[in-house]
């Protein structure tokens, strides 16, 4: 079998290497299984992209992954599907106590949701992309071949806006740098730089991750699983079925672009470069993407070139005078190390290890962004809305947004502790009660305090305080998906009666 | 902590009993019928607890047959001011409800004397963290509305000159003045602290060390053997740390994210032998010093998010409960364990049956990510009841708060300090 270092590319759907840009159509089926043979047939199939390059580019991507409900379906063994996390397991949309944790109340409540929750959950998610003009041949062959198998619950279009999210932002700028030649050596140890590169198993199940741990997985009896699954490296006697797969989030994020520019606008008095400037302040960029940090000062392990608009970390912004600390992008990835900064030597090291750096307690209020990092492969949906079209004209009902979708091999520890304690978090670093300004729900705390503000520290005065933002961002459909490695997609079609020792 | 074995049979009218008092899944109703938390003042925390003994069974693993213990209510508060006396003032004013929840307990007959009955179940913690020692409910609850009254009226603009920032505060100063005046704002200076309390506080300071030193030429000697043990035991002890059951996990996540304070409580027993016995004694006892000597201040080591936590010695120190009030979510909670003070917990919690393997008590353990989240969530206890004298708040805001005032009553100030004052609001 492999070797421990080796990773296997032709086992590892694209996805997780590839961003798929050159592809600019895509659309998303999300499926349920109606007849299980003729599912398992087109699974075992299917001929899903892997993480091999290629020259030219293929015309055509082809992405399967799975929720529970889905495994179960295609007559996976109960025993097997709960050896996955179990946020997978329970699933996005079906559970009050995740809805709370996630901010999925009020508008954003599962039950309101177009999909994710009760019987709309799907059973699998497929997603296409193809090259301009390509998509709906294959989208049309591949629906062809789904209809003995599956019903289409729904096939979530997505649309080319040329990067820019539908609020007009460039997105997609900050990734982590997956380190897929495993140079950094997995082991337990402090880091106390920010680094952009990141663990393989952050992403991939079935490798050491930061911790230089393994994240538990269905390891299964080797007899019984047959020959076809991979080893796994920390239990060599067991086949993994999760080795090369990674958990998807896809939720359907929808944009009140129109919302949010006349609020911000009526803000702004009308003024349009200050209205730029309270934008900018919101998501922590300007438009085109050139961070409120004056980048290309630093040096970041895996940050590319400066020009990339990604090498930099706030350090040097410790109180958010130039990026709010409550700042979209600075929520979403604070940047930080494990330990704050300070002298170097034993007993600067000593004293911010216990505490009593009271300069550095007093910047200690993130966690460690390198155990929280999310690989994003959203796309956007609906018609592309500029600044002018927004502050011109009311909701039409056809509001564009983004179809959300971030790998990981922790649910619990990425996407649910980002968005919990980052994005809905209102205390998040030390801010007064607001949550993100772009995601926030602007539900009121246990004691009525409002969390619809938003604060722009500055140095010569009180934070300025902008107000009664409204809901921006509202969640319409979600749900955890498994996307497996070649093989385990194969295991799974098959859905042996793989036993768990 | 009081602490009373639950009347077999009675445990589920019991549970129901304590449901009864919440308004939201373990969240007490400040104002519910048989014990009004939300009347007594100086209670920051409270919660009630059933305890049962489902992982003794791991006892086998260490070679030792489990015991068979008895179910057991806990009633634990945190409260301003002398534990004994908040407990007579609880058995004054909720002696009826108090008593409708013992009398699920052994040896409480109808018509007993509940504060004898208490006291005589009162427990001592064998360590305490505190965030802010001396901060009353009080004092929470007045700067917290000072704060919001004055980020209501600070003009936000961009100041002039430096010299500004000294006029804006003056008049924040008055308004203030006023509002206290007007009764819409309190500002009450804090009580004294008990000359009692400081002494024997100086006593500890003083005798801990003391007899440390008197230790240290016994524990130099016996140190190479001591160190050998411990390897030993490390080496050996057996890991145990299975993936906790979905049910049990999903009681646990129905109480939490409630509030952005969320409680934890956890149960576990003690590796079996002396030498775990004494040096987790030795270990609390430090712990205990350094929390009541040098952690008083909003933080524990690097950890800022814990408003109380208490270890417990039970059952003749062969069982440990530990609970705490801890800002966030339980996940962040964790991580923030794990990456900011895995060491400690290492330190303490090594001495428990099943902790993932440590190497020196500080290395490995509770870093090993995913055996210590499942030993951790598979050894916690729904906490039936709980407690919170003030929804919503956070530490990081009381703090903040605290300093406003502090900055309030300031007789003078440079601009500068003015500025960075204005800066908090």
């Amino acid at each position: 079998m492999s070797s421990a270092l080796a990773v296997d590319f032709d086992d590892i759907q694209g996805l997780v290497r590839f961003g798929y840009k050159h592809h600019t159509e895509a659309s998303f089926l999300l499926l349920r299984v109606t007849d299980r043979d003729a599912a398992r047939r087109w699974l075992s199939t299917v001929p899903v992209s892997t993480a091999v390059t290629t020259d030219p580019l293929p015309e055509f991507a082809i992405q399967v992954a799975l929720s529970a409900a889905g495994m179960r379906a295609l007559g996976v063994d109960d025993a097997v599907v709960d050896a996955f996390a179990d946020e997978f397991v329970v699933g996005m949309g079906d559970d009050a106590n995740r809805a709370r944790r996630l901010g999925d109340v009020g508008a954003n409540d599962p039950s309101r949701w177009q999909w994710g929750a009760g019987n709309r959950v799907p059973h699998l998610a497929v997603l296409l992309y193809a090259i301009p003009g390509r998509l709906a041949v294959l989208q049309q062959a591949i629906e062809s071949q789904c209809q003995g198998g599956f019903e289409r619950m729904a096939c979530l279009a997505t649309s080319d806006l040329d990067g820019i999210e539908p609020f007009g932002f460039t997105d997609g700028i900050s990734q982590p740098l997956l380190d897929w030649e495993r140079k950094r050596v997995a082991r337990d140890a402090e880091r106390t730089e920010y680094s952009n590169l990141c663990c393989l198993g952050e992403v991939l199940l079935g490798y050491p991750n930061e911790y230089g741990g393994y994240t538990d997985r269905p390891l299964l009896d080797r007899g019984a699983a047959g020959a076809l699954l991979p080893n796994a490296e920390d239990a060599p006697d067991r086949a993994d079925l999760g080795r090369n797969g990674s958990y998807l989030v896809l939720r359907q994020l929808r944009q009140d672009v129109r919302g949010f520019w006349q609020f911000i606008d009526g803000r702004a008095g009308g003024d349009a470069a200050r209205r730029e400037q309270l934008a900018s302040a919101m998501v922590g960029r300007k438009r085109d993407g050139t961070p409120l940090i004056v980048p290309a000062i630093e040096q970041i392990e895996g940050g590319g070139d400066p020009k990339d608009l990604n090498a930099f970390t706030y350090r040097s912004d410790r109180d958010g005078l130039r990026c709010p600390l409550g700042a979209h992008i600075r929520r979403s990835n604070p940047r930080n190390a494990d330990l704050p900064a300070g002298p170097s030597g034993f007993v600067s090291w000593a004293k911010r290890t216990l505490g009593f750096d009271a300069d550095a307690l007093a910047h200690d209020l993130v966690a460690s962004t390198r155990f929280h990092r999310l690989l994003r492969r959203g796309r956007e949906y609906g018609p592309g809305v500029t600044i002018e079209q927004a502050l011109g004209s009311a909701s039409n009902g056809n509001d564009p947004g983004l179809h959300f979708i971030c790998l990981g091999a922790n649910i619990a520890r990425q996407f649910e502790f980002v968005q919990n304690a980052w994005a809905m978090g209102v205390h998040f670093d030390g801010v007064a009660n607001e949550s993100d300004p772009l995601l926030g729900t602007r539900a009121a705390g246990v004691d009525g305090a409002a969390t619809d503000g938003f604060s722009l520290p500055r140095a010569d005065g009180p934070d300025e305080r902008i107000a009664e933002l409204p809901q921006f961002v509202t969640v319409v459909g979600g749900a955890y998906f498994f996307l497996p490695g070649v093989r385990a997609l194969r295991w799974l079609a098959g859905a042996q009666r793989g036993s768990l020792p | 902590m009081v602490v009373a074995p639950v009347v077999g049979g009675k445990e589920t009218a019991l549970r129901a009993l304590l449901a009864s008092m919440n308004s939201a899944p373990g969240i007490a109703d400040p104002r519910n019928a048989v014990v009004p938390f939300g009347a007594f003042e100086g209670l920051h925390f409270a919660r009630l607890v059933v305890l049962d003994d489902a992982l003794q069974v791991d006892m086998k693993l260490y070679g030792v047959e489990p015991a068979r213990l008895p179910t057991v209510l806990v009633f634990i508060g945190d409260c301003d001011g002398a534990a004994d006396d908040a407990l007579a003032d609880l058995a004054q004013r909720a002696g009826p409800g108090l008593a409708r929840i013992f009398s699920h307990c052994e040896g409480f007959a109808e018509g007993a004397d509940v504060l004898a009955w208490m006291r005589a179940r009162d427990r001592r913690a064998a360590a305490s963290f505190v965030n802010w020692v001396g901060r009353s409910v009080r004092q929470v609850r007045e700067e917290s509305a000072l704060q919001r009254a004055l980020s209501a009226r600070v003009p936000r603009e961009a100041l002039a000159t430096p010299a500004d920032a000294q006029r804006v505060r003056s008049e924040l100063v008055e308004h203030v003045a006023g509002e206290v005046l007007a009764g819409r704002l309190a500002l009450t200076p804090p009580e004294p602290t008990p000359l009692g309390w400081q002494l024997r506080k100086l006593a500890h300071l003083i005798a801990v060390p003391l007899l440390s030193l008197a230790a240290l030429p016994f524990v130099i000697v016996l140190a190479p053997f001591l160190v050998w043990q411990l390897r030993a035991l490390e080496t050996n002890d057996p890991e145990i740390c299975p993936r906790p059951r979905q049910a049990d996990l999903a009681a646990l996540y129905e109480l939490e994210d409630r509030d952005t304070t969320n409680q934890y409580t956890a149960l576990g027993a003690v590796k079996p032998g002396l030498f775990r016995r004494w040096l987790l004694t030795a270990l609390l006892a430090f712990t205990e010093y350094a929390c009541r000597h040098v952690y008083t201040r909003g933080f524990l080591a690097r950890v800022q998010t814990i408003h109380f936590a208490h270890w417990f010695f039970f059952d003749d120190k062969t069982r440990v409960v530990f609970v705490s009030n801890y800002d966030g979510s339980h996940q962040g909670y964790m991580d923030d364990f794990i990456n900011k003070v895995g060491w400690g917990l290492n330190v303490l919690f090594s001495n428990g049956v099943g902790w993932p393997r440590t190497r020196w008590l500080v290395f490995g353990g509770s870093r090993i990510e995913q055996s210590f989240k499942y030993f951790q969530r598979r050894h916690q206890v729904p906490t039936q009841v709980w407690y919170k004298a003030y929804p919503g708040l956070a530490l990081v805001e009381m703090k903040r708060n605290h300093r406003i005032r502090e900055g309030l009553e300031r007789s003078t100030m440079s601009d500068a300090d003015a500025l960075a004052w204005l800066r908090l609001l």
